[in-house]
């Protein structure tokens, strides 16, 4: 048990040195060193990931599936050998059920086009929340406008937090679908997934989890969760831009129509009729992003060397370190104060534009996101246009807390 | 023509002065303050320029060949530029504000602020300033 100890806390020290692995960190912004807190937006990628992108096209690149000859067999491997990296980082049964996908977009369309063809009908219900980002809105939307079906808003406190009563007396035998953030990217609320999960099969309703700021804070495991489908984005976890997957059951997988048609996705084509390849290959048309898979599973074993827990402690630390330090500006105003977060402090000050904070910011060398984040409806739940909204990767540290601090304290003394 | 490239050079050099970037900011808040406000009767749907990050509001009026313009935003830096703004363009003939070559907003370093991803509605403010300056010149909208 001491050991135990003793090591974690090792590992966590040792956490501050992982900064030096991510290149773009030493660069300066307007003159001062930057200060990158918008991982939520997108992180930025260790070495490990580039070079390993570099590698694969510097020695084993050819494309996959179809070649007779060893380079192609090799591209193929690797490939393969990235979707099952996939299917054991979040405990997949099978690793057909890792769907490479361009990102957690793609991966939501692709669910609420396929499933949504063969599952969904007029008066149908599909349920979301008031806090998921416009990707896990949008195609829900297109899906009902298309079959007449109607989209279930579920509430939202002042706090954050999802309103499990409201949810409960939501769920009926109409509903067809619950779409569901793991953790919002606007407030960091980390959402009872496992416990709308277990409700919903009560009423054998599938549900898909966007985890997408998920997958780079916490562990998880599909089996465990019982999600249906679960989908996340690679560049949000360390990764490269461009690959993200859809993890899938294989029964509704199975169920659903193709998304997209052309080559890699068929067995036989003929003029008169097409059948379909099994899973996963059904919903890969086209060559996949070899590259950016590789990426992407370099990116997974990196964090996975570092450990998942060791990461979402050494955020919490700075969640609770800057909340703290913030609280004592004048005018501080948090949005998003949910028991359980990640790394995310979403805020305004007084009446501030959040534009004219984070501009100032920007000439201090502190990078932030400022604006809706893509979760308009969530906005004006709060009647607000906007906030700003410092978000952590495991690179960051106090000191970055620190700088946010100070340049915070200068930009409100101009601006108020 | 002279004139509006007169005012520019004018601020090239006001700007000269600031080397720390905090500085050059505070200088366009208080720049803000002197902005002549669009009346609050304007202040609506139909006079609005939405941003993605922030809002402005614009008006003009013809006096003779030459536009006034008055505006607002929401946010106090996006106020400041429209200031600068106002102040090269505005009292000037339209068909010059129409041709006008805004070199200054690069020279004092705010050109992030007019591109078209940073969507804080002061690039389309532009367009429709120049639009406004184009249209007025074409309808020989001259009631002097
Ligand atoms: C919660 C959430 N869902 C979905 C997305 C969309 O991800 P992507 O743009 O990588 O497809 C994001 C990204 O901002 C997000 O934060």
């Amino acid at each position: 048990m001491e050991a135990f100890d003793v090591d974690t806390t090792s590992m966590k020290n040792r956490i501050g040195e992982r900064r030096k692995d991510f290149p773009i960190l030493q660069r300066q912004m307007n003159g001062k060193p930057l200060v990158f807190l918008d991982s939520a937006a997108s992180s930025q990628k260790p070495d490990v990931v580039t070079s390993a992108i570099k590698s694969y096209y510097d020695k084993t690149h050819a494309n996959v599936h179809r070649g007779v000859y060893q380079l192609s067999q090799e591209a193929t491997d690797a490939f393969e050998k990235s979707r099952a990296t996939i299917q054991s980082f979040i405990n997949a049964k099978h690793s057909h059920e890792v769907i490479f996908v361009r990102g957690c977009t793609e991966g939501i369309n692709l669910v609420a086009s396929s499933y949504g063809d063969a599952f969904i009908r007029e008066g149908d219900e599909v349920i979301i929340t008031t806090l998921e980002h416009h990707s896990n809105i949008v195609p829900w939307q297109m899906v009902c406008e298309k079959k007449g079906a109607n989209l279930k808003v579920v509430h939202v406190d002042e706090a954050g937090e999802i309103d499990l009563d409201d949810y409960k007396s939501k769920l009926s035998s109409k509903v067809k679908m619950v779409a569901v953030n793991h953790i919002s990217n606007t407030l960091g609320t980390i959402n009872p997934v496992k416990q709308m999960i277990d409700m919903a099969h009560e009423l054998d309703i599938p549900v898909l989890v966007d985890g997408a700021q998920a997958t780079p804070h916490m562990k998880i495991d599909v089996q465990a969760l019982d999600a249906d489908f679960y989908v996340f984005s690679g560049h949000k976890m360390y990764g490269p831009t461009g690959i993200g997957v859809l993890y899938g059951k294989e029964h509704w997988l199975n169920k659903m129509p193709p998304y997209h048609g052309g080559g890699e996705m068929i067995k036989t084509v003929t003029f008169e009729k097409t059948t379909y390849n099994e899973l996963p290959f059904k919903f890969e048309a086209g060559t996949p992003n070899i590259a950016d898979s590789i990426g992407l599973a370099a990116a997974v074993d990196y964090i996975g060397e570092i450990g998942l827990d060791v990461i979402s402690e050494h955020e919490n630390d700075l969640l609770n370190y800057g909340t703290d330090l913030l609280s004592s500006i004048e005018g501080m105003r948090f949005i998003g104060t949910a028991k359980a977060k990640a790394g995310v402090i979403s805020f305004l000050v007084g009446d501030i534009h959040p534009y004219d904070i984070g501009t100032l910011l920007d000439k201090q060398g502190i990078a932030v996101r400022t604006g809706h984040h893509c979760t308009q409806p969530l906005m004006d739940h709060y009647g607000i246009p906007g906030t700003v909204r410092a978000s952590f990767g495991l690179y960051n540290n106090m000191e970055d807390l620190d700088r946010l601090y100070e340049a915070l304290t200068r930009a409100v003394n101009i601006l108020s | 023509m002279s004139d509006i490239n007169k005012k520019q050079d004018e601020l090239i050099e006001e700007f000269k002065f600031f080397d720390d970037w905090m500085d050059k900011y505070e200088y366009i808040i208080e720049m803000g303050k002197t902005l002549p406000l669009i009346g609050e009767q304007y202040k609506t749907e139909d006079y609005i320029i939405k941003g993605c990050q922030s809002r402005v509001w614009l008006h003009a009026d013809m006096k003779g060949e030459h536009v006034h313009f008055t505006a607002d935003s929401d946010a106090i830096i996006t106020k400041g530029i429209i200031a600068l703004l106002i102040r090269v363009l505005s009292g000037e003939k339209a068909s010059d504000i129409a041709k006008a070559d805004l070199y200054f907003i690069d020279k004092i370093g705010l050109k992030e602020h007019l591109s078209p991803t940073r969507s804080n509605g002061l690039l389309s403010m532009l367009k429709q300033m120049k639009m406004y300056g184009l249209v007025a010149d074409s309808k020989g909208l001259v009631d002097g």
